[in-house]
């Protein structure tokens, strides 16, 4: 599979659109990983744990787009963007979004 | 309680917090620029930019989806700060360089990731920045995350 977040495959053509596929997925925060976030509020500095969950979650949304263009029979994605949101306290939602196309 | 002890925790918790904050607050972020700086010395020479379409010259030979992302905090001190400027008005430096940081620390993140894969340049640089509510106080900020994201591309004739 092959994702890009650009309209086109550079050095390929399209050959066939198969519309918006999409994966997403909301977190919740571990308590323990909120109390050391708490002491890190106070100290200043990245929030590795955090950063952590994060591009994991981000990952995850990108594997379920991807096998929902796999399922469309796809052989790559363009055009991918991103978007987080805080729904609740405490979750938050990672989403993925792009077009699904074959290129040759 | 005796109402002086109770006084004098309440407001000396938030003071010894704040003398605390200053300190290692300014320690981080020395450290964290000092760190910013180097990396960016060392992946200098990989091109990152925003145009949406690869330069007409460059030979693709492959291409994915690359990101990098960090979550970052801002220090008890800084965001006390911050809250008297709120007051008067005007820029409020302190998140102006927490946000800095963090946008450079994910761009830092993202070209560690194109030099890691074997890409030669990233094309359409995208930064998204995200506020993080703390889960006992939505009001707070528990972190920004930025995210930066862009097509790594491998090249036939790499600059």
């Amino acid at each position: 599979m092959i994702l890009s977040n650009i309209e086109t495959v550079p050095g390929k053509q399209i050959t066939r659109f198969f519309g918006v596929v999409s994966g997403s997925t909301v977190r919740a925060k571990h308590i323990g990983k909120d109390i050391m976030a708490g002491f890190k509020n106070i100290v200043g500095g990245e929030l590795k744990a955090y950063t952590e969950l994060i591009a994991e979650a981000r990952e995850d949304a990108v594997g379920r787009m991807v096998r929902e263009a796999e399922s469309l029979g796809a052989n790559a994605v363009v055009n991918i963007r991103f978007s987080t949101s805080s729904v609740a306290q405490g979750a938050a939602e990672l989403f993925a979004y792009g077009t699904a196309v074959t290129v040759e | 309680m005796d109402p002086q002890v109770e006084l004098g925790v309440r407001l000396g918790i938030p003071l010894a917090l704040l003398v605390l904050a200053y300190f290692t607050g300014a320690a981080v972020e020395r450290r964290h620029y000092a760190s910013i700086r180097k990396c960016e010395l060392r992946w200098r020479g990989l091109p990152a930019i925003t145009l949406r379409t690869v330069p007409p010259s460059w030979k693709v030979t492959e291409c994915t989806l690359i990101t990098g992302s960090v979550v970052i905090s801002v220090d008890y001190f800084k965001r006390f700060l911050a809250g008297l400027r709120a007051i008067v008005g005007g820029r409020v430096k302190v998140y102006e360089s927490l946000l800095d940081r963090a946008r450079r620390e994910a761009l830092m993140r993202l070209k560690q990731q194109a030099v890691e894969g074997g890409y030669h340049a990233i094309v359409n640089v995208r930064l998204e920045t995200c506020r993080m509510a703390n889960a006992r106080n939505s009001e707070s900020i528990a972190g920004l995350e930025v995210l930066a994201f862009g097509t790594g591309v491998k090249l036939l004739n790499a600059p």
